[in-house]
């Protein structure tokens, strides 16, 4: 092999007078087998995703059935359902939601209608270029230090209110990241022409851009809340329970999520909870494939080009 | 308000300088709030740090930042009068498994993005792209499971019998490598379609195949952006959390033994934040510490990948 490869660099070499000696056969072949490895790149992820969805619908779907969905979490495998988890992760969503999407979207226009080109806002557009990269479980340290303990009394400790504003900074970020990037893809006409009628600028925000970045924003805010649907670490850092044996009534109640429980599950030897934990997968992944698709589906019907 | 304005045109001829003016503060007002919303983030930061900094600072009081940094021995899930706080095993298995996560991810998610955008048919990659970008929405926690009951049992079964443990960090490592793909292989794809046609054109021109542009015009052309993606890609893998959590252990040891019981500085603190502990204690202390620890590695890993993402794109936009 060196032999070989030491020989087509001597070859290569233009000794005489600049001509290439090296055969295109051989550099073609080379071609052939860089092609091969390339394509075999791109499918290894593709093929271990595969892998992944038959091994947990395999393990998980034989043991989904109407019990699963509405029992509660039992010592018994055979009784325990996800009920508790299910209304947790969809108090989570609906809170998390409620708090980033006005915030992620508020950001986004200003930073990309108002503010002035300065070192402040420089130091905002890095900053939340950063947080994006910060690990989720420090987003759950940063509940922990201020949500469930400086302000305790506020949001009721380990709840739902601190889980949610937990998740809610963590994919702020990304909300703001898709929003100015859908407004952006406007052109200036549109906010020309609607000064020259006379409107203000947060009238030409409010009745032209906003409607006209919303699919964007909108497939962006979608992505976002479906990875606080799966997020699982700083849930568990907040103090989310495991076995919780009633429904959380208010956001300032405790509360378990289905990433939560199926942590739980899977740190179980016993056979029976790793099955458990498969059809809490499945659920999971259920949830997570219909929000996406409907992502998905809403940029298609909606892309436009200007 | 326009019963106001309808009544105020009959009467008073002022009314477009009031109205005007009441649409001044209201726009002030709207500017004000939205601002307010974009200095939320940098809100957000400063409680990150000052929560980490004030509980790491209890932790200092109590153990020396000598320990600290240069003890080869963790043992704070044990609190108790023999208790060591040497973080160095927790950083050796993050980096165990970052290393293994990074064997997978940067070939394959770097020859995924040339074959991306210098092979694929544009109707091929319109598919494959987002295919891709699934990988990247699988919640970790279901990455968890797949490494603890499907790839740790092949691993033995097929390679390394007893001899991997059964919580162990290669297979966390090899699974968190296919997580962060998607990840290297869009960053490096973004910038090696910024490469400019003329480059590619030229060498064609000279009489090279298409390996060679790709491997000797392109990549190098692209290099600052595919250190970004590549840079990222370590970030995400030093903070990743639940994979490790479920299938990597909760043995902190000082080893770069890949088929043994690991624990990382992200499964600590879910190890500790799992059970039952009060403010004040000193295991309490440990989780701040460690994410202190976490976040500046984290944090400097973006920053240099920051710089060189600045870097390519002031050479070709």
């Amino acid at each position: 092999m060196s032999q070989s490869s030491t020989e087509v660099a001597r070859q290569s070499k233009p000794e005489d007078g600049g001509t290439y000696t090296t055969s295109v056969g051989v550099r073609h072949g080379f071609d052939r087998i860089f092609t091969l490895l390339l394509l075999v790149a791109t499918c290894v992820g593709l093929v271990v995703l595969a892998v992944l969805l038959v091994d947990v619908a395999l393990d998980g779907v034989p043991e989904l059935d109407w019990q699963f969905i509405t029992n509660f979490p039992s010592v018994i495998p055979e009784k325990a359902g996800i009920l508790p988890a299910l209304v947790g992760s969809l108090w989570l969503l609906a809170l998390t939601s409620l708090f980033s999407v006005p915030l992620g979207i508020g950001a986004a226009v200003y930073l990309e209608e108002y503010a002035p080109d300065n070192w402040l806002t420089r130091l905002i557009e890095v900053n939340i270029s950063n947080l994006a990269g910060v690990p989720s479980i420090v987003y759950g340290l940063l509940a922990l230090g201020v949500f469930v303990q400086l302000l305790g009394g506020l949001t009721g400790g380990r709840s739902i209110l601190s889980g949610s504003l937990a998740l809610s900074l963590l994919i702020l970020p990304i909300i703001i990241i898709a929003t100015r990037e859908a407004l952006r893809t406007i052109p200036d006409t549109v906010r020309e022409g609607g000064y020259a009628l006379g409107a203000t600028q947060w009238e030409v925000i409010r009745g032209h851009l906003l409607p006209m970045a919303l699919p964007g924003a909108l497939t962006g805010v979608i992505l976002a809340l479906s990875r606080a649907i799966g997020e699982t670490a700083p849930l568990i850092v907040v103090g989310a329970a495991a076995y919780v044996t009633f429904l959380p009534a208010g956001p300032r109640d405790r509360f378990t999520a289905m990433p939560i429980l199926i942590f739980d599950w899977v740190r179980e030897a016993q056979e029976e909870y790793q099955l458990l934990a498969a059809a809490g997968i499945v659920v999971l992944m259920g949830v997570l494939i219909l929000t996406n698709s409907f992502a998905i589906w809403l940029r298609n019907r909606y892309q436009r080009r200007y | 308000m326009s019963v106001e304005t309808s009544r105020g045109a009959k009467s008073d001829p002022q009314v477009w300088q009031r109205e005007s003016r009441g649409r001044v503060i209201r726009e002030r007002i709207v500017k004000g709030v939205l601002a307010a919303c974009a200095y939320v983030s940098v809100l957000t930061t400063f409680g990150i740090v000052l929560v980490l900094l004030e509980e790491t600072l209890q932790f200092f009081r109590k153990v020396s930042i000598v320990e600290f940094l240069t003890s080869t021995t963790w043992t704070a899930a044990f609190p108790g009068p023999n208790a060591e706080y040497g973080i160095l095993p927790l950083v050796a298995g993050t980096l165990l498994t970052t290393a293994i996560a990074c064997v997978v991810a940067l070939p394959v998610g770097l020859g995924a993005a040339i074959f991306l955008s210098e092979y694929a048919p544009v109707g091929l990659r319109r598919w494959l792209k987002p295919a891709l970008e699934i990988l990247a929405g699988v919640p970790t926690i279901v990455y968890g499971f797949f490494a603890l009951t499907f790839v740790t049992p092949l691993l033995q079964d097929v390679f390394f019998g007893n001899k991997l443990y059964g919580f162990n960090a290669l297979s966390p490592g090899l699974v968190m490598g296919v997580m962060i793909i998607p990840t290297v292989a869009s960053v490096s794809e973004d910038s090696i379609y910024a490469v400019p046609r003329s480059l590619r054109e030229g060498a064609y021109a000279l009489g090279a195949t298409k390996r060679e542009v790709a491997t000797k015009i392109v990549v190098p052309a692209a290099l600052s952006g595919i250190m970004a993606s590549f840079i990222l890609g370590i970030s995400r893998a030093v903070g990743e959390t639940m994979i490790v959590a479920v299938a990597g252990g909760t043995l902190a040891q000082f080893t770069a033994n890949p088929l043994q019981s690991i624990q990382t500085m992200a499964s600590y603190i879910v190890q500790v934040a799992s059970g039952e502990t009060s403010r004040g204690s000193i295991t309490y202390d440990t989780i701040f510490a460690v994410g202190m620890t976490l976040f500046v590695m984290t944090l400097v890993l973006n920053i240099i990948s920051y710089l060189f993402v600045r870097r390519f794109r002031e050479t070709y936009e």
